[in-house]
Parts: C-alpha cells; structure tokens; sequence
C-alpha cells in the first residue's frame, strides 16, 4: 500500500485540530468567568471571589499554555501540508487570521502575564482590567477564527480569477452568510463546556464536603446560567441548522442520512448509512419530522444525497453519527437543567448525592459535544475547502510524500499524546487540592498563585550558585 | 480589483520585516535563556531563570505567529513556496516549542517530574532555535520551484551550510540570553551568566566569520553586490559597524555594565540581519520571486494595512507595559519585587 499524503495530512490536520479546539472550548469561558469572579470581588470585596478567581486561574494557566503550543502549530499547518490551498486562498483568507493575532493573541499574552504574576505589583483595578482583556482577546480570537472558517464553508464577496481568489467586499468576506450562526452557536457551546466543568467540580467538592461556601457558589451561578444557555443554545442550533440547510444541502443530506428527495421526509433517528448500496440499514424513522425541522412545515422539500454525483458528496456515516452525539449530549444537558430547576425549587441543590453524582458525571459532555459538533460541520462540507469551489484534494502541498507527513504525524503523536494527558492529570491535581491553595495554607493567595515558583519549590541543601 | 493600484510593497515589506526582528530579539533571548538553563544543574538558579521569562515568554512568541500570517497575507506566494520546502524544520521547531512552552507551567505543577520538564525546557528551546537556524541557512540558499509550487524534496534544507546556521543561531540566542540575565540577575548567578555569555560571544564571532565568508562564494551575485564598485564604499559600514559592536559587546561582557551586553547583542543581531536583507534583496522566494512578484493583492495589502497601523502602536504600548510590570532584578527571596 502506498502512503497516500493526502489521506495523511488530513488525518494530521484533523488530530491537531481536534487536540486544539478543547482548550479554546474551556478556556474562552473560563477567560469569561475569571473577569466576572474578578469583577464581583473588585465590586462586592467578598473574599469567596477572589479565593475561586485565583484557583481557577491556576487552571487557566495550564490550559491557556496548551491552548498557546498547540495553536501555534495551526498557521503553519496551512503552509506546509496545504500550500496549494494557501496560495489560493491567501488574499481573502489571511487578513482574517492575521486581524486574530494583531487584535487577540497580543492582547492576550501581554495582560496573562500581569493577571498571572502581577496581582501585587499593579493596583487592584489594573488587575481587574487584566482579566477583562484576557477575556476580551478570548472572544476576539474565536470572531476572527470562525469568520475564517464560515467563508471557507459559505464562501461570500470574492472572485476567481487564474483559479485564485480575489477580495470585492470585505464585509461580505468577515460576515459570510454561515458566521453569526456559527460565531453564536460555537462561543455558546465554549460558555456550556466551561460551566459545566465549574459544575462538576462544585459537585465533587460538596460530595465531599469540602470547600462548602465555594462549591455552592459555583454549583448555584452555573447552574443559572446553564438554565439561560443551553435551551439558548438549542434555537441557535435549530437557526444554524436551517442556514446550514440553506447553503450547504448536501451536507444536511449527509447528517440526516437523506438518499431520496422527499417532501415531508422523516427523521431518521437510527440507521446505519450504506454509501455502497445508497440507502440506510436498520433505519428508525419518525415520519415528516425531518421535514418539520429543517423546513418548519411538515411537506417542505429535503433534498437527498442522490442529486448530487458521488464525487460530490460528503461521506455520510461520520456526520450521521456525529451530529446524533452533539445533539443527544444537548438532549441531556438540558435534561439536567430541568432537573436542577426543581431540585432548586425543592431546596436540595447541594446535598442531593443523586444530583450531585450527574453534576460530576457531566463534566466531560461538553467537550464530546464540541467534538461531535466540529466533526459533523467539517466532515460534513467535504470534499471542499472552499465549499463548492476548491476541493480538498487540490489544496495539498504537492513537494510532500506520504512519507513526510507520516513522519510529521507521528511526531503531533507523540507528543500530543505526553502533553495533553499530562496538563490534564496537572489540572486534576489542583482541583483535588482545591481553592485554599497548595498544602492549603490559609494565608491570601498571591498572584493567581499560591506563591511564586522561587518560593514554593522546595530548595534542596544550600549549594553554590550555580 | 476596485482599489487603485497602489503599491503598498514597501511598507508591508518593512512591517514584516520589524515584526520578525521582534520575533528573533524577543523569543531570541527567551529561548536563549533557555538553551543556558541546561548548563546549571542548581534549583534556585533555574527557579530564577525561569521566573526572569515567565511572564513575557508567550507575548514573545506571539510575534513568530505574526511573522508567518503576516507572509501569508503580505507575501502568500512565498509562505506557500517555503513552508513546505522546510517542513521538518518548521515540525521540528514547533514540537520543540511546544514542549519548551508546557515545561514552564509543568515543571511547577509537576514536582515528581521535574528532571524530564527541565529537559523539555532546554533541550525544546535548543532543539526550536536550530529549527530556525536551519530554515534561514536554506533560505539563503534558495528554493527549488516550479510554477507557484516547490518542487524540490523535504530533506533539500539539510545542508552543511544550513546545519551551520543553525549552530550560529543557538550562539547568537545563547549570547541574546545571556545578556537578558546578566541584566535581570546579580551575584553569582549573574557572574555565571557573564562566563557563558563569553563563551557564545565566541560562537557568534565565528559564526558571523564563516556566514559572511561562505555567502559571497556559495552566490555571485551577492559577492558583486558587496564588493563591486560603488557599492562597496557604501556598504563597508556594516561589517566596519559589526566588529567596533562586537568590540564593544567583548569589553561590556568583562566589565561591570549590566546593560551593556543585552544592547550589545541586539545591535549585533540589528547589523546580521541588515546584512542578510541587503544580499538577499529584494527576494523573499531566494533566488525566483520578487517582494513584488509574491505580494498579496493590493485590496489586501490595504484591508490588512488600515487595521495594522492602528493596532501595532497599541501592542508595542500595552507590552511595553507588561514589561514595565515586571522591570528590574528577579530576585529569590521576594519575588519580583
């Protein structure tokens, strides 16, 4: 068999991305959450604020760092396995990411330095500013990444000339006809991913009844918010849907495992899509449903997978899957929220075990969602880059053998599969030792940590320096 | 295109061309202090080595993000040519950085294996700046293209030349870093960074030496550019510039100056770099495409133009700041009080 470079550096791209993705998913709501922790201590003085915004800072630390090394590896990605692709695109497309750096990542690293180490060193309302603008530079940064990313899959305002692309309007370019959906429905999804791992960790500690005033805090903010974003986030998918439905049919055909355009279709809500024989196996219809969703009428119009020629169509089984996953994952958040409201009307928030053990249990779903969410988007558009325009395989960098770019994936490998577990076990282990601090001393934690690095290692027997 | 033909080359060409300076002066010392963190094996030296970077190191390597979107929108055709033609340079450098950029918040958290993310740290800033070195040996060297695509191989960016470039670069970062120390540390921690601070000060004379001797050869075109007629009357003042700094950086590292061998190194780093534009222009694809034959579209150049004027001033004021938070020594005891 011969290595296909292609094949690889698609398998490249989707392992570094999907590895990148989860830090923004947690960091831009946590970034979001510091500065209101900051905010209300700054504003009420009430010391719960500040013990929660400096242990979730610490977190914030190790996660923003990931999220940096691991993004870093993006750009290049494009010059290296998809110069084709760059070369084409670069004149609408790279103003976009650059606009990113130049507004977000500057912003960014230069206040995480002041609101990691600079607590005494800057006035209070300095800090606070700090962790506004690291907030700030979060959000930015996913404005410009997904306007990026929507006019690759609703590509708006260019034109082809020579097999390029060329800018005529700028506006239609940033505000392509996918990206408000997108922008909305993924920085909700990050917001959901972030609160319920304040969720889950408010729940461990009140299992174990420890840090009580904090937990409770966390427990009970989160879930408010929670009962505001996650049946916010279920109409935005249903907008996201119908525009999805809109400019990329084929893709719909392939989340819905649509063969035959029908008028009042079903919806599918099991089957095992054979892209061999066309059809599905084992399929669970409920009927017209597929048509009262996407068309809002229970005789609109769904196109099937058969209108277009095969060549053209996305593979079917892995959006099919993936979007079951996000949106079942949506089913039971919201679920969970129902059942918060009642256990808050009942008074048993925080010392129901029951609750508390789903609280703990639903950590990770957000994540899984955002994966499955991504999968079943990028998946779904193939096989484009540009959607309907430029395909994925003439986007690959034509110098590079199959060789090359297994070399190169198993070095993001490796060393993904050493850095990623470890910041994770790293988190977990301060979450373990929980917001009084390291070996829990009592006194004020400084600096979005317990003290600095020089202070806190342990400093073997006196030897000469160096 | 409705906008006018304007040519905004030069002024994309010299935002570039200050942005990947920062880059090499900024993340330069950073990885520096990095590569001279692997040569003490003391815990209050590396804390305090360490503690001289943390803050800044990741606004540092924000500039290398912007020095390759910035090619990608100021000049795309290069970026698609010379990516790739250095692919396992660039994987190297960002697996390097990566590990490098973990191990500061790791090594902390991380207290039964600390050994292996001290390691990662001067090994990955090691390892990252030789990546670089490489890329800008094969860079002078030129890139094999056909059409808009490189044609040449992956491992056409190994040579001898390259690889000594490569080592040339972890001396002028090894003396970048060590002039950081000497300004940010004092004592013996200081003193042992003046002693390494002579050693790569001895690295980076011998590396200008070979460089400049080797570029004229391996390229006529740019021994006529230096040496011919007027050319050389106007061009003497940098090499002539490079060795009364270079004098300057000797007598700064032996005498008391703490600021003296940071300055002395920057300039160093200023006149390598004007040397290296004023052989290779005005290529950015050496020796096929013009700045002018890769720029972007001129409706790009603009759009990206009106934000960058705005913004970079901003930048510069706010991590002008950040590095103002953290100003003087970097002491044990205190903190960076």
């Amino acid at each position: 068999m011969t290595l296909d470079p292609l094949l690889l550096s698609r398998l490249q791209f989707a392992w570094v991305i999907a590895w990148h993705i989860l830090l923004p998913a947690f960091t831009i709501g946590l970034a979001s959450y510091i500065a209101l922790l900051e905010a209300l201590n700054f504003a009420t003085g009430r010391d719960v604020y500040f013990r929660l915004s400096s242990f979730w800072t610490r977190i914030f630390a190790i996660s923003f760092g990931m999220g940096v090394v691991s993004g870093l590896v993006m750009p290049f990605q494009f010059g290296a396995n998809w110069s084709r692709f760059s070369d084409a695109t670069a004149n609408v497309l790279s103003p976009l990411l650059t606009y990113e750096a130049l507004m977000a990542f500057f912003l960014e690293a230069a206040f995480l330095g002041v609101l990691l180490f600079g607590r005494r060193l800057v006035p209070a309302w300095a800090h606070l500013v700090a962790a506004l603008m690291v907030a700030v530079g979060t959000l930015l940064s996913a404005f410009w990444i997904l306007a990026a990313n929507s006019w690759m899959q609703t590509p708006a305002g260019y034109e082809v000339i020579d097999g390029r692309f060329f800018p005529q309007d700028w506006l239609k370019i940033i505000f392509s006809p996918s990206f408000p959906y997108r922008l909305l429905h993924t920085v909700v999804a990050f917001y959901i991913t972030t609160s319920f791992v304040v969720l889950g960790v408010a729940a461990f500690y009140l299992r174990r009844g420890r840090f009580i005033e904090e937990a409770r805090n966390m427990l009970s903010m989160t879930l408010w918010l929670l009962t505001v974003l996650v049946p916010l986030q279920i109409f935005i998918g249903d907008r996201h849907g119908l525009n999805t439905f809109q400019y990329q049919p084929a893709k719909i055909a392939a989340i819905e495992a649509r063969w035959d355009t029908l008028s009042g279709a079903p919806l599918t809500l099991f089957a095992i899509p054979d892209e061999a024989k066309e059809s599905n196996r084992y399929a669970v219809d409920v009927p017209y449903l597929g048509s009262l969703i996407l068309t809002h009428d229970v005789h609109g119009n769904v196109r099937g997978l058969r209108e277009w020629p095969p060549e053209e169509r996305p593979p079917v089984a892995i959006p099919f899957f993936a979007f079951r996953v996000m949106v079942g994952i949506g089913l039971l958040m919201l679920a969970l929220i129902v059942v918060s409201w009642w256990m808050r009307a009942g008074r048993r928030l925080y010392d129901s075990v029951w609750f508390l053990r789903c609280c703990e249990a639903a950590m990770p779903l957000g994540f899984i969602a955002v994966l499955a969410g991504w999968t079943t988007t990028e998946v779904g558009r193939q096989p484009w880059t540009v959607y309907g325009v430029m395909r994925t395989a003439d986007s690959v960098s034509p110098s590079l053998t199959g060789q090359d770019v297994l070399i190169s994936l198993a070095g993001y490998g490796i060393v993904y599969l050493v850095i990623f577990p470890v910041g994770v076990a790293l988190m977990a282990r301060l979450v373990r030792i929980g917001p009084l601090g390291i070996g829990l001393q009592p006194e004020p934690i400084e600096s979005g940590r317990p003290d600095l690095p020089v202070r806190a290692l342990p400093t073997a027997e006196p030897e000469a320096l160096p | 295109m409705s906008v006018p033909i304007l040519d905004f080359v030069p002024i994309w060409t010299l935002i570039l061309g200050l942005g990947v300076f920062f880059y090499v002066l900024l993340d330069g010392f950073d990885l520096g202090v990095g590569i001279l963190y692997g040569f003490t094996a003391n815990r209050v030296s590396r804390n305090l080595i360490m503690n001289s970077i943390a803050p800044i190191w990741d606004g540092n390597e924000t500039w290398l993000v912007l020095g390759g979107l910035g090619l990608f929108a100021a000049f795309p055709l290069a970026f698609a040519i010379i990516i790739p033609a250095v692919y396992f340079p660039i994987l190297g450098m960002l697996l390097a950085l990566a590990f490098r950029g973990v191990a500061f918040e790791f090594r902390y958290r991380d207290a039964p294996h600390r050994t292996f993310w001290d390691y990662a740290f001067s090994i990955g800033s090691a390892l990252a700046t030789f990546s670089q070195g490489i890329v800008l040996g094969a860079f002078i060297q030129g890139f094999e293209v056909s059409g808009r695509n490189f044609a040449g191989g992956s491992l056409d960016c190994f040579t001898p030349f390259s690889i000594w470039t490569g080592i040339s670069l972890m001396f002028g970062y090894g003396l970048l870093g060590a002039g950081w120390l000497i300004l940010k540390t004092q004592g013996e921690l200081q003193e042992w960074a003046r002693r390494l601070g002579r050693w790569c000060f001895f690295g980076v004379l011998l590396a200008i030496a070979v460089v400049s001797a080797l570029t004229p050869v391996l390229e006529l075109d740019i021994a006529f550019r230096w040496f011919s007629w007027p050319n050389i009357l106007f061009l003497s003042p940098i090499p002539i510039l490079t060795l009364l700094v270079a004098i300057w950086e000797w007598r700064s590292l032996n005498n008391r100056s703490e600021v003296g061998p940071f300055v002395g190194a920057l300039v160093l780093f200023l006149l390598c770099y004007l040397g290296i534009a004023i052989s290779l222009w005005p290529m950015i694809v050496p020796y096929k495409f013009t700045l002018w034959e890769a720029a972007a579209s001129p409706n790009t150049h603009a759009f990206l133009l009106i934000g960058a004027l705005f913004l970079l001033p901003i930048i510069l004021m706010y991590t002008g700041w950040s590095y103002w938070v953290f100003r003087g020594k970097v002491r044990a005891d205190i903190g960076y009080h």
